[in-house]
C-alpha cells in the first residue's frame, strides 16, 4: 500500500444510511421493532396497499436538525420531499420516498484522526431524509424469496461526505466517529449487525498530481467497519493494478465479498437505473424554522467533541479523556461524579478502574450500574480525607457497596471498621503513650538514629488496629519527637 | 315513487310512511331494472338492507345521523373497509381493502348507506366509461351513447336513480363531465378539502373527491360532511369548512367571468353555446355583472394537464406489480417476467398509454423539457387564475363542449377524447372548486351542463350561488 500511495492519490467518499430509532415509521404509524416477527410491523401505509397516503412523522426532521447542528451544516428551511422510482420486491409502492434537490442538511463536517493518529477534517455534502425498504430474504426457502416489510417505511438519514478520505482507515475512523455521534444524539442505536448504520463507498485513484478524477467505482454491502476498510484498502490496490497494466478502470456498482477478501461486479455503468426523481406531490413542503432549530439546540446533549475538550481541560491525559468519551453513558456518569467532586483524576480512575471491572465482569451496562455517581463522589471523598484507604475504598467496601447500593459509604467503612483513624488528638494520645513506652529509643532517636521512625509507626499502628492514618501518623510523630 | 332530495325522502321517514330498508329494497329493484346500465361492479345487497334496518331503528330512539335515510353507491377507486376494490381494474383482481376512506367513514358516520360500488374507467382514466374491465357503462338518458367519465357508473347511478346519491373522483373532469352527460349535478371541491386518505392515486396533485346527487343542497351536505382536516393527509386545508345557507332572499349581485375563446370556439356545439349566451344575458338582467375573461394559457390546459398527470399516474401505479396484491400473471417465472408479464395483462391500453407517457416525461433527457417545462406552466395558469378571481366570484363556461357520444366512437383516437377536457382541467390544474349543474337540455334528447369555478377555499359561496341558478332554470 505504501507503494501504491508515492504514486498515486486516492480519491474515496462515503455515504452513509442510518436508521432512525424513532417509535414509529416515517410516513405511518407502525411500529420499528427490530428482530419483530416477519410482517407484523405493517399496516395498509406501509404495505403501499391502494389509497395510501404518507403523513410525515415530526420526530424524523427533529433528529436530522440535530445531526446537522453536531456536524455544523447549514439546515434548509424549506424541505420538499421526492419520489425515487424503481421496482423491487421489497419497495412495495415502487417508489422510495426521499429527498433530491432539497436535502434538509448541506455541508459541515466531522473531526476525525487520520492513521497516523494526527487530526483530520471530513467535508459533508449533504444529508438528507428518506424511508427504508423491506427485506428481501433468499436464504430460508430454497425455492423463493421471502420479502418481509417490517422495515419498510422506517425513516433513514443519508450521510454523503465529500471524496475527503485517502485511505480505508480514514473511513474506518471516521465510521466510528459517525456511529459514536448518533449514539450521543440518540438518533439511532448505530448497530452495524443489525443495519441500523449501513455504508456504500466511491472510491477512485489518480497518479499524484494530475488534477483529473480517476474513474469512480461504487462498492456496496459492507457488513463491518472493518470490511468497509478492506473494501476500500482491496479497491484502490484492484485500481492501481489496472493502472499499471494500462488497462481502463470502468465505472461500475461492485459489492464485497467479505469472505474472499475481495469486490465483485455488481452492475456496469450502463445498467444503472434512471429513477425518474420528481416532487413527491403527498406531502406539502416542511418548513423547518430558525426558532424551532434553536429549540432542538437547546436540548443538543453534549458532544463527544466537546466533552473531549472539557476533560482535556480538567487536566486528564488524552488517553483517559478518550475512553470516557467512547460511550456517552461512560461520559454522563463521569459528568454526574464530577458535579459531586473536584477530584477529577481520581474519579476518572474509579469509572475506569473498578467500576469498568465490574461492568465487564458482569457484562452490564453504565446504566445499570447499582452504585450513584454521588455514592462513588463520597468514596473520593473518604480516600482523600484520609478516612479510607485507597484500597479498602476500591476493595472491600467497594464490594460491600454493591451489596447495599443505598447505605452511605462513611457509615459502611464504620461498620466494617475500615475506617483510618486520622483523628489528630485520639492518634495523638497514641502516639504520645507510644513514645512514653520507650524513652530510650526517644533517645536513640533524638541522637540522630532517624530509623527508628518506623518501629514507632509500627508500634502506633498496632495500638491502633491498622486504623491508623499513616500519614498523619508520620506528622505526629515527627512533630512529637521533634518538641 | 322516486327521490330526487334526501329532504323528501326525510319527509316520508319522519311521518312514518316510508322507512329505510323499504328505500333500499326500492333501489335494489331499480338496479335490477337496470342491469343493463353496467353501473354497478357490485351490489352490497344483505348488508345494505341490515345497515337500514340498523338506521331506521335509530330513527325510531332519535339517534339517527344527518344522512339517515341516503343510500349511496362507491366509484370503485374508494377504500371501504373488507370489500372489494379494483379501480375497474385486472390488476386489482379480487382486492379487498384493508380500511375505510376519511370521506367514506364520515359518511357512515353520519348514517349513510352504501348500496355497493360503481364502474369507473380503469384508475380513472377516460372519459367515456369504456375503459374498465367490466366493460362500458351505458347513459341512462340514451343507451346507446356514454355516460362520460371516470365517473360514469357514479353519473349513471344517480340519474337512473338506482341510489340518491354517489361519490366519485375528479381529476381532470371526472366527475363534472359525465354529470354534464346524464343531466346530474356533480361537484369537485377545492384541492385539499376532503382527505383523499382512502382514493386509489391517479394524479396525487390533481385528484379529488366529490359527489353526484340531484340536488346542490344535497351535494352540499355530503361535501360539509366529507371535507375538513384528517390525519392522514398532509396535503389538506385547515380552513374551516363553512356551512352553505340556501336561503335565497339573501343573494346579492355576483360578478361573473365566462371565457370568451371557448364561447367562440368551432368545436362547441352550437346549441350549447347558444344556452350559455341565453344565461348570461338572463344574468345580466338580474343584476349581476356578466363580462369575458381572456384565457391566454387556453392551449396549454390540455398538454400540462396530461404532462403532469401522467407523470404522478407512472409513479402511483407502480405498486402494481404483481408481487404483493391483486393479479399476478400465471405464467411469470421470476422477478422480472412478474412485472412485465402481469403488468402487461393486468392494465388496460389507456392506462399503458398513461403510463409510458408519464415515464417517458420523467426520464433523464426529457425532465425539463416536458415535466419541468409543463410545471412552470401550471404556475403561470394558477397564477392568471388567482387574478381573475380577484375580480370575479364566478367562471362560467359550459361543463363540456358536446352532449354524450355514441359508445365506440372514442376508442378509436384518443386524442378526441383528451379534448373533452378543455372546460374542465383548469379547476384541477389551479385546485378551485368547481360544479356542474344539469341546466340545459338539447334538441338531440341529451342532457348537458353549465359549469362553474370559483377561487379556491370559495365553496360556501359557489354552492349557494350554484343553488340559486338551479332554481332559476
Amino acid at each position: 500500500m505504501k507503494k501504491i500511495l508515492e504514486k498515486y492519490e486516492p480519491i474515496i467518499g462515503l455515504e452513509i444510511h442510518t436508521q432512525l430509532s424513532t417509535a414509529s415509521k416515517a410516513y405511518s404509524s407502525d411500529g420499528t421493532t427490530y428482530g419483530a416477527m416477519p410482517n407484523t410491523q405493517t399496516n395498509a401505509i406501509s404495505l403501499g396497499h391502494p389509497g395510501t397516503l404518507p403523513m410525515p412523522n415530526a420526530t424524523v426532521y427533529e433528529f436530522a436538525v440535530r445531526l446537522g447542528l453536531a456536524c455544523s451544516c447549514q439546515i434548509r428551511e424549506r424541505n420538499e420531499y421526492a419520489r425515487k422510482n424503481y421496482f423491487y420486491a421489497d419497495l412495495p409502492k415502487g417508489y422510495q420516498i426521499t429527498q433530491d434537490t432539497t436535502p434538509i442538511c448541506t455541508g459541515g463536517f466531522v473531526d476525525i484522526e487520520d492513521a497516523n493518529g494526527d487530526p483530520k477534517r471530513i467535508g459533508l455534502t449533504r444529508i438528507h431524509m428518506e424511508e427504508d425498504s423491506g427485506k428481501s430474504i433468499h436464504d430460508i426457502d430454497p425455492f423463493n424469496t421471502l420479502i418481509d416489510l417490517n422495515r419498510a417505511g422506517t425513516p433513514l438519514l443519508e450521510i454523503v461526505s465529500e471524496p475527503d478520505f485517502r485511505t480505508g482507515q480514514e473511513a474506518y475512523n471516521y465510521l466510528s466517529e459517525m456511529r459514536k455521534l448518533v449514539r450521543y444524539l440518540e438518533i439511532s442505536d448505530g448497530n452495524m449487525e443489525e443495519g441500523s448504520l449501513r455504508c456504500d463507498v466511491n472510491v477512485s485513484i489518480r497518479p499524484i498530481g494530475r488534477e483529473k478524477f480517476g474513474t469512480k467505482v461504487e462498492v456496496k454491502n459492507m457488513n463491518s467497519f472493518r470490511n468497509v476498510q478492506r473494501a476500500i484498502d482491496y479497491e484502490i490496490k484492484r485500481q492501481y493494478e489496472l493502472y499499471e497494466n494500462n488497462e481502463e478502470v470502468h465505472q461500475q456498482t461492485r459489492t464485497f465479498d467479505a469472505a474472499k477478501g475481495k469486490t465483485i461486479l455488481l452492475r456496469a455503468k450502463e445498467d444503472a437505473h434512471d429513477y425518474r426523481y420528481f416532487p413527491e406531490p403527498d406531502i406539502q413542503p416542511v418548513s423547518v424554522k430558525q426558532d424551532y432549530i434553536n429549540s432542538v439546540k437547546a436540548e443538543l446533549p453534549p458532544l463527544p467533541s466537546e466533552l473531549l475538550a472539557k476533560y482535556l481541560g480538567l487536566g486528564l491525559s488524552e488517553y483517559d479523556a478518550k475512553l470516557l468519551t467512547e460511550s456517552k453513558d461512560i461520559a454522563l456518569y463521569f459528568e454526574a461524579i464530577i458535579g459531586h467532586t473536584k477530584n477529577h483524576k481520581q474519579a476518572a480512575n474509579w469509572l475506569m478502574g473498578s467500576i469498568k471491572s465490574y461492568l465487564n465482569e458482569k457484562a452490564v451496562a453504565i446504566k445499570d450500574f447499582p452504585l450513584s455517581a454521588k455514592t462513588i463522589a463520597e468514596l473520593i471523598a473518604l480516600v482523600d480525607a484520609g478516612t479510607v484507604s485507597n484500597s479498602a475504598a476500591n476493595g472491600d467496601l467497594f464490594k460491600a457497596l454493591l451489596e447495599q447500593p443505598n447505605t452511605s459509604p462513611k457509615q459502611l467503612a464504620q461498620e466494617l471498621n475500615l475506617m483510618q483513624e486520622s483523628d489528630s488528638d485520639a492518634l495523638l494520645e497514641l502516639v504520645q503513650s507510644v513514645l512514653q513506652k520507650y524513652p530510650a529509643k526517644v533517645a536513640e532517636y533524638q541522637g540522630g538514629k532517624k530509623g527508628l521512625m518506623g518501629l514507632f509507626m509500627g508500634e502506633v499502628m498496632k495500638l491502633s488496629k491498622g486504623k491508623a492514618d499513616p500519614k498523619v501518623t508520620t506528622k505526629l510523630v515527627q512533630q512529637e519527637l521533634e518538641k | 315513487m322516486e327521490f330526487t332530495t334526501l329532504d323528501e325522502i326525510k319527509i316520508e321517514l319522519n311521518n312514518g310512511s316510508l322507512s329505510c330498508e323499504k328505500l333500499v329494497q326500492h333501489y335494489l329493484q331499480n338496479i335490477n331494472a337496470r342491469k343493463n346500465l353496467n353501473a354497478f361492479i357490485e351490489v352490497y345487497d344483505k348488508e345494505a338492507i341490515a345497515r337500514a334496518q340498523q338506521v331506521d331503528q335509530k330513527i325510531q330512539n332519535k339517534t339517527a345521523g344527518r344522512l339517515a335515510g341516503m343510500v349511496i353507491g362507491l366509484k370503485d377507486n374508494l377504500c371501504f373497509k373488507d370489500h372489494g376494490l379494483t379501480a375497474s381494474s385486472k390488476i386489482l383482481n379480487d382486492f379487498e381493502s384493508l380500511f375505510s376512506g376519511t370521506a367514506v367513514e364520515r359518511l357512515l358516520k353520519e348514517d349513510a348507506i352504501i348500496i355497493g360500488r360503481l364502474n369507473c374507467d380503469e384508475f380513472a382514466m377516460g372519459s367515456s366509461n369504456e375503459f374498465s374491465t367490466y366493460g362500458p357503462v351505458l347513459n341512462p338518458v340514451n343507451e346507446t351513447k356514454v355516460p362520460g367519465g371516470s365517473s360514469g357508473g357514479s353519473a349513471t347511478a344517480v340519474a337512473a336513480n338506482l341510489c340518491l346519491a354517489t361519490l366519485g373522483s375528479d381529476t381532470g373532469g371526472s366527475i363534472r363531465q359525465p354529470a354534464s352527460f346524464c343531466g346530474v349535478v356533480g361537484f369537485k371541491p377545492s384541492y385539499g378539502r376532503i382527505s383523499r386518505h382512502g382514493l386509489i392515486a391517479y394524479g396525487s396533485s390533481f385528484d379529488q373527491i366529490g359527489p353526484f346527487s340531484h340536488s346542490v343542497k344535497d351535494t352540499a351536505l355530503m361535501y360539509e360532511i366529507m371535507a375538513g382536516a384528517d390525519e392522514f393527509d398532509s396535503t389538506l386545508s385547515r380552513k374551516k369548512i363553512e356551512t352553505s345557507n340556501f336561503d335565497s332572499s339573501v343573494s346579492t349581485p355576483k360578478k361573473i367571468g365566462y371565457l370568451k375563446e371557448c364561447l367562440d370556439s368551432d368545436k362547441l356545439d352550437p346549441e350549447i353555446r347558444q344556452e350559455v349566451n341565453t344565461l348570461i344575458e338572463k344574468l345580466k338582467s338580474e343584476g349581476h355583472t356578466v363580462e369575458p375573461v381572456s384565457s391566454p394559457y387556453l392551449d396549454y390546459l390540455v398538454p400540462v394537464y396530461y404532462v403532469l398527470t401522467t407523470a404522478e399516474a407512472s409513479s402511483n401505479l407502480a405498486r402494481y406489480d404483481g408481487v404483493h396484491y391483486g393479479y399476478r400473471s400465471p405464467n411469470a417465472t421470476d422477478l422480472e417476467s412478474t412485472y412485465k408479464l402481469s403488468r402487461t395483462e393486468g392494465f388496460g391500453n389507456e392506462v399503458k398509454r398513461r403510463i409510458v407517457l408519464g415515464t417517458f416525461v420523467l426520464s433523464s433527457g426529457y425532465y425539463d423539457a416536458y415535466y419541468t417545462q409543463a410545471q412552470k406552466a401550471r404556475r403561470l395558469i394558477q397564477d392568471q387564475t388567482n387574478e381573475v378571481f380577484q375580480k370575479f366570484d364566478f367562471i362560467l363556461s359550459p361543463t363540456t363542449p358536446g352532449t354524450a357520444f355514441d359508445i365506440g366512437r372514442e376508442k378509436t383516437d384518443p386524442t378526441v377524447m383528451y379534448l373533452e377536457d378543455i372546460f374542465t382541467v383548469q379547476a384541477n390544474i389551479c385546485g378551485i372548486p368547481a360544479i356542474s349543474l344539469p341546466i340545459g337540455q338539447h334538441s338531440n334528447g341529451m342532457p348537458f351542463g353549465i359549469q362553474l369555478m370559483a377561487a379556491k377555499f370559495a365553496e360556501k359561496e359557489l354552492l349557494e350561488f350554484s343553488d340559486e341558478l338551479m332554481n332559476k332554470a
